[in-house]
């Protein structure tokens, strides 16, 4: 389908307010702004980087608090392997670290 | 209390919709709704921690938000007392990959229908509804529905009782589809796949499979539509999968192909993913893994109640009506029992209008309760006898919960 930019402007205003716009048969739709966010400290820059490419952050933070770190070391290894989340072997202990200081139990 | 802030939520965002829509001019919009990420509105599941952001997507009331990217949505517990049809913008949402289409063009959509088959079709939506139309109402269950309150708590999308929904869907049988392309001997799964996908090339694409007899029962279904509307986009617009009795895993959104295969098909979804154990429970001791697996697929027996909350303060010695729903995978619920005294005794509540054996069956009784704190328990039995397991089974992945619900109760 081709768009003037002007009715290409009005869309992405539309879209970026969320809202539906029908245009001929399409339809398009926007998203909410995503507002969920890592707890900062050492290691959640390297977990944004490697983890929030393919999911929002509440795909960590609504997890069960009650898990040792052998649970997020267990998660961070099936990201790489079924999914293939882009961390090396050597970064996985530091990944799932970060994850269980701020998100596990606090037990090995 | 959820509900009323969601109503609340609603309206602020309304109001901002219909400023921005005044701003732009009418006419490019549908919809009716902002999709403002609800201010400050939240709910708090009765799960550790379960406190979850309410928010307004696009053709969305304000839905319970477990994850924004990809976007996983669910029903608030109250829109269940409200009818037992599932209205669209209630309708749960779950995607995998957070590669999903935005922008779809309903009438340039195209279905690919290809593999061994003896002619490969291109099909539209219009030619689709060009053809003998079937409707049917049905449930659809994500497989991790409840997952929340698995105990020990296992990895994955931490849902609490809100994502299913039941809907009248229409569309055309598969079958009419797989039978105009002429499935070729030796055939043995039907695969599908949908415009979503992921967002790295590494990521498994999502695509399910069903095996050709059931993909040719003449009850699944390719839907158009949804409750006598278009599907919202965040359900699958222009057309969906619709897999009566099974769980959501299966209902491919977007679905742009339908692939004839003569193998099983053996993508991380189907082999490693969706998988329970393989015994007659589906079940293995809490914390343990499980030998053999099978894919997922139907539905077990379940029923909750819908009128009441737990910790309910009720008026002792009033007759008290309790209703709710039950639902199976599609044998269609026989009976509902209710227990005012935590499962000792039970009595037989009344069903609603029988809407089909894939539907939500609305039933009700009432209880007189004495002063005190009571347990009423709900649980339902198909028409082949299966029920409820009154303790929780437990599996690694988090499916199947149909344990019997107690709602705890105050009179006074």
């Amino acid at each position: 389908m081709k768009l003037t930019h002007a009715v290409l402007v009005a869309i992405l205003i539309a879209v970026g307010a969320g809202m539906v716009s029908a245009l001929a048969a399409g339809l398009t739709i926007g998203l909410p702004a995503e507002t969920a966010a890592l707890k900062p400290g050492p290691g959640a820059e390297q977990v944004a980087g490697q983890c929030l490419i393919c999911h929002s952050a509440d795909y960590i933070t609504t997890q069960p608090r009650d898990k040792p770190l052998a649970f997020w070391k267990a998660e961070v290894e099936k990201m790489k392997k079924a999914y293939g989340a882009p961390i090396a072997d050597d970064q996985i202990d530091a990944v799932a670290a970060y994850l269980a200081r701020n998100y596990g139990s606090g037990s090995q | 209390m959820a509900d009323t802030r969601a109503v609340v939520s609603m309206r602020r965002s309304r109001r901002r919709f219909l400023q921005t829509a005044s701003a732009l001019g009418a006419g490019a919009l549908v919809g009716g709704r902002g999709a403002e990420v609800a201010a400050a509105d939240t709910v708090t599941l009765p799960i550790g921690n379960g406190e979850r952001p309410l928010a307004t997507y696009a053709q969305k009331r304000p839905l319970i938000v477990l994850t924004q990217r990809p976007p996983q949505l669910e029903t608030p517990w109250a829109v269940f007392d409200q009818g037992v049809i599932t209205p669209n913008d209630a309708f749960f949402v779950r995607y995998h990959l957070a590669g999903i289409p935005t922008t779809i063009d309903g009438e340039s959509f195209r279905i690919a229908v290809k593999g061994k088959v003896n002619t490969a079709l291109s099909l539209s939506v219009a030619d689709l509804k060009r053809m003998d139309a079937i409707e049917v109402v049905a449930v659809n269950q994500c497989s991790g529905n409840s997952r929340g309150f698995f105990s020990p708590r296992v990895a994955g999308g931490q849902l609490g009782n809100g994502a299913m929904g039941n809907a009248k869907w229409r569309g055309v049988p598969l079958k009419a589809v797989l039978d105009k392309a002429g499935v070729q001997a030796g055939a043995k799964q039907v695969r599908f796949d949908g415009l979503d996908g992921p967002v790295l090339p590494a990521t498994p694409d999502f695509a399910k499979a069903l095996d050709v007899d059931h993909a040719m029962d003449g009850e699944v279904m390719i839907a158009y539509a949804m409750n006598d509307a278009d599907l919202p986009l965040l359900n699958g617009y222009p057309v969906r999968l619709v897999v009566p009795g099974y769980f959501g895993t299966y209902w491919v959104k977007h679905l742009n192909e339908i692939t004839v295969i003569d193998e099983v098909l053996n993508n991380f979804w189907m082999a490693t993913a969706y998988r329970i154990p393989d015994n007659a429970c589906a079940c293995v001791p809490p914390g343990s893994a499980a030998k053999q697996t099978i894919p997922i697929n139907r539905y077990v027996v379940r029923s909750f109640i819908t009128n009441l909350d737990d910790g309910a303060m009720l008026k002792a010695g009033n007759d008290v009506l309790v209703r709710g729903i039950a639902f199976d995978g599609g044998y269609g619920i026989r009976e509902v029992d209710l227990s005012s005294d935590g499962g000792q005794s039970w009595n037989e509540a009344t069903l609603g209008k029988d809407l089909g054996k894939y539907s939500f069956r609305e039933w009700q009784t009432r209880v007189v309760l004495t002063p005190g704190r009571h347990e009423l328990k709900v649980r339902a039995v198909n028409a082949i006898g299966q029920s409820q397991p009154s303790e929780a089974l437990w599996n690694p992945a988090g499916y199947l919960r149909n344990v019997v619900e107690t709602t705890r109760v105050t009179a006074a």
